[in-house]
Parts: C-alpha cells; sequence; structure tokens
C-alpha cells in the first residue's frame, strides 16, 4: 500500500505535465493529474477530481497539490463530500508534487509526512 | 408533489430565469474587474438545475437544493463553482426535517458560513460576502429578534444584501481574481456580491407571488420516525 498524489490545475496540461515530472522521480508512487474545464479550456472540474483521487488511491490516502482559486475550493469539496481520503498540501504545485511523491516511496510514509514533504517546498531556494 | 418542494422548484426556475436575463451585465462587471465569464457561468449553470429539479420525482425541500448545489458544483465554471454549489450542498442538510423558521435560519446561516470558509473572506474584501452577510444577519434578526414572518424577512435581507453590493464598489479586492489588479479594483461592483443580489430578489420575488407559509415547526413534512422495538430480548 502506497500514499497517492494527485495534481490538480487549471490546465490539463499543466497538470499532465507536472505530473510527468513528479512521477519520473517517485518511482511506483500513483500520481495522477486533474486539470482543465472538460471542453479543452481552462477551470477544474469536480468530477475530475474525484476520478483522479479515486485512481491514485492505494487504500492509504492521498495528497494532493493545488494551483489557484477554484482548484482550491473545488479540491475542498470533493475531499469534504467524496470516498476518498485525502488531504490539501498547501505548498507550490511542481516541486510540492516531486517532494510528495518522493516522500510516498518511503516504507514508513504517511499521509500526514508525505502531506509535509510536499509543503516543504515551500523553502526551496534556488539560487 | 409537496407543496414545499414544488415551491422551491419553482424558486430554482425563477432563478435560472432572471440569470439568463442579466447574463450580460454580470460579464460586463466580470469583464472589468475578472475573466468575463460569470454571466455566462452562471446562466448555463442554474439552467442546468432548473431543468435536473424539474425532472425530479415528488422531491422534499432538501433534496431540490442538493441537487441544484450538485448540478452548480459540476456546469459552473471557476470558484462560483463550488462557491455556490458546494454552500447548497451543504446547507441542504438543514431542511432535511422540512422548512420552518428555524431551519430557514439555519439554512442561511450554513450557506453563508460555507461561502466564508471556503473563500476564506471577510466583509470588505470585495466579494460576494459583502452582500451574503448583511443578507443573512439581517434574515436572522427579522425572525429571531422581530419575529417576522420569513417572506418579510427575506425581503429586508434584500435590502440588507443591496446596500452590501453598492459597498463593494469602492473597495479594494483582496480575495479572488480581482485581487490580483491591487488599487484598480477600486470603482467596480463585484460580480459575485451582484449574482447573490439577483438570487436573492429572486427567492424574495418567488416567496411573495407563491405567498408561501412557512409553519412555526415543520411537524406535517417530517418523517415520522417509528419507536425501536427491543429486540434484545
Amino acid at each position: 500500500m502506497m500514499i497517492g498524489v494527485v495534481v490538480v490545475s487549471h490546465s490539463k496540461r499543466a497538470a499532465e505535465g507536472i505530473v510527468e515530472v513528479a512521477a519520473e522521480m517517485g518511482g511506483d508512487t500513483p500520481v495522477e493529474a486533474a486539470g482543465g474545464d472538460g471542453q479543452s479550456g481552462i477551470g477544474t472540474v469536480p468530477d475530475d477530481i474525484e476520478a483522479a483521487l479515486a485512481a491514485a488511491d492505494d487504500g492509504d490516502g492521498v495528497v494532493v497539490l493545488v494551483d489557484l482559486g477554484s482548484a482550491v475550493m473545488n479540491t475542498e469539496v470533493v475531499i469534504e463530500t467524496g470516498d476518498t481520503e485525502a488531504v490539501i498540501a498547501d505548498g507550490p504545485v511542481l516541486e510540492g508534487a516531486v517532494n510528495a511523491a518522493v516522500a510516498a516511496t518511503s516504507p514508513t510514509a504517511t499521509l500526514e509526512s508525505v502531506r509535509e514533504q510536499a509543503e516543504a517546498a515551500r523553502a526551496v531556494d534556488k539560487l | 408533489m409537496s407543496e414545499a418542494g414544488l415551491a422551491v422548484v419553482t424558486a430554482v426556475e425563477n432563478v435560472a430565469e432572471r440569470l439568463e436575463t442579466e447574463r450580460t451585465r454580470l460579464t460586463e462587471l466580470d469583464s472589468a474587474i475578472g475573466d468575463a465569464d460569470h454571466g455566462g457561468n452562471m446562466a448555463r449553470g442554474w439552467a442546468a438545475a432548473a431543468e435536473t429539479v424539474g425532472e425530479l420525482d415528488d422531491p422534499d425541500p432538501a433534496t431540490v437544493v442538493q441537487t441544484t448545489g450538485k448540478t452548480l458544483l459540476s456546469e459552473v465554471g471557476g470558484a462560483s463553482g463550488p462557491l455556490y454549489g458546494g454552500s447548497l450542498v451543504f446547507a441542504a442538510a438543514e431542511l432535511d426535517g422540512g422548512v420552518d423558521r428555524e431551519s430557514v435560519v439555519g439554512f442561511a446561516e450554513t450557506y453563508l458560513e460555507k461561502v466564508q470558509g471556503r473563500g476564506d473572506a471577510e466583509v470588505g474584501d470585495q466579494t460576494m460576502v459583502d452582500a451574503l452577510v448583511p443578507a443573512v444577519h439581517t434574515f436572522t434578526k427579522s425572525i429571531e429578534t422581530d419575529d417576522l414572518p420569513p417572506g418579510e424577512a427575506l425581503a429586508k435581507a434584500v435590502d440588507a444584501a443591496r446596500r452590501g453590493v453598492a459597498f463593494t464598489v469602492p473597495l479594494r479586492a483582496s480575495k479572488g481574481r480581482a485581487s490580483y489588479l491591487g488599487w484598480r479594483s477600486v470603482g467596480h461592483q463585484d460580480p459575485g456580491a451582484t449574482s447573490t443580489l439577483f438570487i436573492l430578489e429572486t427567492l424574495a420575488e418567488t416567496a411573495q407571488t407563491l405567498d408561501i407559509d412557512v409553519p412555526d415547526t415543520a411537524d406535517a413534512t417530517s418523517p415520522t420516525i417509528p419507536e425501536a422495538e427491543d429486540t434484545n430480548g
């Protein structure tokens, strides 16, 4: 069993691209993307987020990285009303997703430890 | 169909009609400080909600409200989906025992709590909260303190919301997309506060037209819970 990771972005391609980077670093960690308004436009759709959570859930829960505004609100509503145990990590979406995917490979990983690692990405210096 | 359920279906249909009429107005407000999609999003979402609740078979009020919320969640893009739709889904539970003076106050307060919690907005941030807070507070006070019938309380809430909408014009947005504009958001009326007002106005008109009699207690519509049989013997 593993903690899963989901990336929610207003852009489907951004979400998929971030997942591509995170999955490369995250080995066996299930990493799923949800993004776009469902009609090739910008937005987020609760049903898509719910499907991504279900796909990433291996039974131990899911840590979610989100971009802005409605991505945050729609994810909150899905978590509150849905069946998958999930938490939002309050961190930068790409760096946080990479951190989370790597942290989830630890044999002692928990929902909380993976979220902490994702949120630790807020303090990453690049220069 | 239960009378109260039918009344709520009519209210949803009237809101859909009103928002279709206001589509251009809301889009104009949103194009000044946002992404010009509020009018279209609200009109489309409420039209879908009206269609969905119209197909329910003998629904109770809570089911109509919950179905409306779920439809808005999937059909309204942007933050309005979770704000309007998500909040209605949660607040609908307050009407589970039927519609009465106590449950309509519970509904209004839960709706406000969810909108504020979701958007993390306070009065003065130039959001729908600026219309909703005075409306809900006025509604609750009118019923609980002034002992007014809910229809009259709703009319007073509309007046309060109208003042709240006017109050958003001189503000600087500090939540939502308009907050990225900084001082340039000053001088614009908030689209979310405006659509909140349009909805409240329509609800008040619907209540007046239908002359709905909200009972003190919802005995007539409450589910009867049979006494538990002693099965331990």
